[in-house]
Order: C-alpha cells, then sequence, then structure tokens
C-alpha cells in the first residue's frame, strides 16, 4: 500500500513530466482537442483513486495514456459518431483504426498496460507546432501551448496573462474552434516549411519567457511559472529536435537568464545591475549546461539569432567581475546578430557593448541614430541606455530628461523604481548609493 | 477535403486594366498552381473596379465598396484542399501577394451553385 502524499507526488510528478505526451497520443484518437483534453484530466483524476488502490504503476504516463485513450474511445464510441466524424485531427493518408485496434487490444490485454509504442516523442511535437500555428494569434498560440502542452490550468493562464478567466476560456475556445473548422493540419511541417515554423514555436516559447522575466506591468519583476514553463518547453523541444541549433540557442539562452534569475534584484526587491549582481549566486551547472549546448550548436555551422544570443549571454557570465567581461568579443557577436538578425532592439543592445569597447560618446552617437527609428519610438530601453549614457558623460541635465522618458514608457514597477532611482542620482550626484 | 474561398485584395479600385502584361499572365498562370499543389480550382471570378460597386446597408445605397479603405475585393475563387496548410501554401503563390495587396482565405460553410441554364 502508497500512502495518500506519495500517490499524490506520483500524479504530480507524471502531470508534470508525462502532461504532453498523454494529451498528444489522446488526441490522435479521439480527434477532437476538446474531448481528448476532457479525456486527459480525467484520466489524472483516476490515477489517484485507482494507483492508491493497486500501487503506483511502473510506467505512469503509459498507464495516463491508455486511460484517457480508452476514455476517448468509450466516448466517440457511445456517441456513434465515429465512423462519421470528420477527421480532424489526422494526417491524410493515416489509419486511425491501427491506433484504435492497439488501444482495444491493450484494454483487452490486462490491467497495467504498458505501451511502448505510444511513447513517441513525435506525438508531442505535433502537439506543439499545431499550438504555434501562423494561422492563429500569437497570444493564442501562447495560451494553448501552456494550456493543451504544458497543461497549465485555464485560471493560472488567465492570472499569468492578466486578462479574466472567461476571456481565457474564450480565446482557447476560439483557437480550438479555428483549428478543427479551418482545418489546421496535425502534423509536423514538411521540411520546406520547417524553419519557418519552427521559428515561430522558439518565438513563443520565447516570449513566454520574456514576459515571465519581466513582467510587463505590476509590482513582481519574476513571474516565476512563466519562466519555469517556458524553460519545460525549450527543454522539451530540444529532447524532440536535438539537432536543430537554434533549438540549442534559445534553451541555452533561456538557462543563462535563468541561472542568474536569484540576483536580479536585492533583498528588497530592488532591481540590481549585472555589475552589481553577486555573481558567486549564479547556478552554475546551468550555465555549464548552456555553455555545452553553445559549443555544439556552433559546431553546426552558420549560427542563428538565438544561438548568437545566447553566446552572447555567455559571455558576459563567463567573466569574473563585471569589468573583466570580454567586450570586444560581445560586440563582435552582436555585428554577427545584427547580420542574421537586423532588428532595431538589437542595435540598441548592442551599444551597451559598444560604449565599453569605443567610449560612451560613440556608443551615445549611434543611439541618437537609432531614435530616428520609427519603430523604436516606445521601446522603453532606448531612453534608459541614453540616459546612462549621457550620465556617464557627465550631461546631467540631458540625462534626467531622458530618464523621464524612459520611466514614461516602462510599466514594470520594478524597472520604474530603478530608473526613479537614477533619474534622482542625476539629478543629485552626491547622494549616489 | 475542405473547401476554402481565396478573397484578393489590391489597391483600390482594383482595375485589372491596371495590371501589366506579365501580371495578368502571372494570374492566368495561378491556376496551376493550385493543382500543383494538391488542390482544386472549383469556381474563379475575377471582378470590375470597386468605382463601379455599390453599397447598401439598410435602407441606404451609397456608391463605392462596402468598406471604405485603402485595398478592396479584386476577385475570389474557392478551391478544395486537403487542409489549411495546403490552402495557405497555395494562397502564398497568388500573384496578387506580390503585386503590393494580398489575399485572405476563409473556410467555406455552404454553397450553391446554380446549374448551367439552357440555351
Amino acid at each position: 500500500m502508497t500512502g495518500p502524499a506519495e500517490i499524490s507526488a506520483a500524479v504530480a510528478d507524471a502531470h508534470r513530466r508525462g502532461w504532453a505526451l498523454v494529451l498528444a497520443a489522446t488526441a490522435r484518437v479521439a480527434r477532437d482537442l476538446d474531448l481528448a483534453e476532457e479525456c486527459v484530466q480525467e484520466a489524472y483524476a483516476a490515477a489517484l483513486k485507482a494507483w492508491s488502490r493497486t500501487g503506483i504503476p511502473r510506467e505512469p504516463v503509459a498507464w495516463l495514456t491508455t486511460t484517457a485513450k480508452r476514455r476517448a474511445l468509450d466516448v466517440l464510441r457511445r456517441e456513434q459518431v465515429f465512423r462519421t466524424k470528420l477527421p480532424l485531427l489526422m494526417d491524410p493518408g493515416e489509419a486511425a483504426t491501427d491506433e484504435l485496434s492497439t488501444v482495444e487490444d491493450e484494454a483487452v490485454a490486462g490491467s497495467e498496460p504498458v505501451e511502448p509504442a505510444d511513447v513517441v516523442p513525435d506525438e508531442r511535437l505535433r502537439l506543439i507546432f499545431l499550438c504555434c500555428h501562423p494561422a492563429l494569434a500569437q497570444e493564442a498560440q501562447m495560451a494553448l501551448t501552456l494550456r493543451l502542452v504544458c497543461g497549465v490550468p485555464t485560471s493560472e493562464l488567465a492570472r499569468a496573462f492578466l486578462v479574466s478567466e472567461p476571456t481565457m476560456a474564450a480565446r482557447l475556445t476560439r483557437a480550438k474552434k479555428k483549428i478543427s473548422v479551418a482545418r489546421i493540419p496535425y502534423r509536423i511541417p514538411s521540411a520546406g516549411a520547417l524553419p519557418d515554423r519552427l521559428g515561430g514555436v522558439l518565438g513563443v516559447i520565447h516570449l513566454l519567457f520574456t514576459m515571465g522575466h519581466t513582467a510587463p506591468a505590476g509590482d513582481s519583476l519574476v513571474r516565476a511559472d512563466l519562466m519555469d514553463q517556458a524553460l519545460h518547453l525549450a527543454r522539451m523541444l530540444s529532447e524532440l529536435m536535438p539537432d536543430e541549433p537554434e533549438v540549442r540557442g534559445l534553451l541555452a539562452l533561456l538557462l543563462l537568464s535563468h541561472a542568474r534569475r536569484a540576483t536580479r534584484v536585492d533583498d528588497r526587491g530592488r532591481l540590481l545591475r549585472l555589475s552589481e549582481q553577486d555573481r558567486s549566486q549564479w547556478d552554475r551547472s546551468m550555465i555549464a549546461e548552456a555553455r555545452d549546448l553553445i559549443m555544439a550548436g556552433l559546431r553546426g555551422g552558420r549560427a542563428g539569432r538565438y544561438l548568437l544570443q545566447a553566446a552572447i549571454a555567455s559571455i558576459y557570465v563567463d567573466a569574473p567581475t563585471y569589468d573583466q567581461t570580454d567586450w570586444a568579443q560581445i560586440l563582435a557577436l552582436y555585428d554577427r546578430l545584427l547580420q542574421v538578425w537586423p532588428s532595431p532592439v538589437v542595435a540598441v543592445n548592442r551599444t551597451v557593448a559598444l560604449a565599453e569597447v569605443q567610449g560612451p560618446g560613440s556608443a551615445l552617437a549611434e543611439i541618437e541614430a537609432l531614435e530616428q527609428d520609427h519603430r523604436l519610438t516606445g521601446y522603453q530601453y532606448l531612453p534608459a541606455i541614453k540616459a546612462e549614457l549621457l550620465a556617464r558623460l557627465g550631461r546631467r541635465v540631458d540625462a534626467s530628461v531622458a530618464y523621464r522618458r524612459a520611466l514614461e514608457l516602462t510599466t514594470n514597477e520594478v524597472e520604474r523604481a530603478f530608473l526613479a532611482e537614477r533619474l534622482a542620482e542625476a539629478n543629485h550626484p552626491e547622494s549616489r548609493r | 477535403m475542405a473547401q476554402y474561398a481565396i478573397m484578393l485584395f489590391a489597391k483600390a479600385p482594383a482595375d485589372s486594366a491596371d495590371l501589366t502584361p506579365e501580371e495578368r499572365a502571372a494570374h492566368a498562370r495561378h491556376a496551376e498552381d493550385v493543382t500543383a499543389l494538391g488542390g482544386q480550382m472549383l469556381t474563379a471570378f475575377a471582378l470590375q473596379p470597386s468605382t463601379m460597386a455599390t453599397s447598401v446597408r439598410g435602407d441606404v445605397v451609397t456608391d463605392g465598396p462596402f468598406l471604405d479603405a485603402k485595398e478592396v475585393v479584386a476577385g475570389v475563387y474557392v478551391i478544395e484542399a486537403p487542409d489549411l496548410d495546403t490552402a495557405l501554401e497555395i494562397a502564398r503563390r497568388n500573384p496578387a501577394t506580390q503585386q503590393g495587396g494580398g489575399v485572405e482565405v476563409r473556410p467555406v460553410a455552404s454553397s450553391f451553385i446554380a446549374p448551367p441554364a439552357k440555351a
């Protein structure tokens, strides 16, 4: 007999590790996302009861998969829609009947099914590509990925995205309806479309992480749950597509950022600059893992944006102290990054390294040129960096103006407090903390 | 297979007389893309320019297209395709996307096509 605490821990663990697998496999049978979700939820609920009776199965995720699939099959039979239902979530040409007969055989076979055939990772990959289909709005892609791939409940999603629960539920329903009405296929994109589609998936994961890293509004700098889920997704993707350099790059980038999360704010919740962070508190194992990923990725030839961003972050992190940062190397990597990803935001970030290599004057000239780019209107880090450069050049009045501008554009309370402090410093340099 | 309507949008007034001979030829060739990518063309219409349009909203009849926009509907065709990815791949090859306009892909809910009238 296993204790209740142990059982719920096992279920929670199977939820974290196995949700995507169970749902992806069930969706194949159910051919309807709502039905699949429902059956998977029921399977997890059933596990609590069944496992306290029979003990924790050797393969909990396989147990859940079979249970969820059987339920889906039962519902389909009961509703008698099995033969006539549109194959909504099927790849044309694939025989759904094979899958179903496998489940039936297992249903007959015994009480603790083990289905090695089910644990094919491609199932999860299909699900990820489905959730991140470009025909869905990006906010729907993010919500759907968290809901279907990570199993995050709608109520938590609503909180994370700062909307009401009915709004979030409606967003998910609309997305699922579009998948079935417009017939968004449940499959891995063709080789020709893969780079584009993979870029979309990576973009969703990165955006989730960024949202968690610096919540767009509110007073908590770290929305840890979103960051954890994004990291979980990046790991899953890297497990599923281990040879894609950009997948490695994204995972490395997230790891490097995550490794420093404990030191981003001080005890009072105040934002700390990289130069002020306690490097001994960084998670060295995450940093080492990231470095291996970057090395492996760079061997793969032409580096993409995520790999280069990760490489830049790793150089920051590698320096024993802030002053010993290899700025020339960072600047060189920024130049490469701008080639593969000519984004004005990258150009702004590059000026930070430029200031260290060529001095704040050169960086300021670059920032002033970038101010003409209308795409950067409203980008709060531009005036923030400009203010910092002006302060370093001793132009305190201009620095104040720029800090005020940055404050106007910033909604995150922790970042606002940081900027307000810098503004006060620019106005009264003697009161430096 | 599912049916998708593909609506072409072009800069108002979307007059096909403004197209160059090359552009017109590209449109004529697009039907081949549909079959080459595994779809089927069911029906297609090119429209007169939007300056020829008349709109009715409630009881009010006005000259011009229904929505006052920089781009207007220039034509519409309906294809059959196995899934959205195929339909989007076909839509992507539509010359309108390269001529300053674009296309909208909408799944068809229901349809009626009259049989040809007897001569």
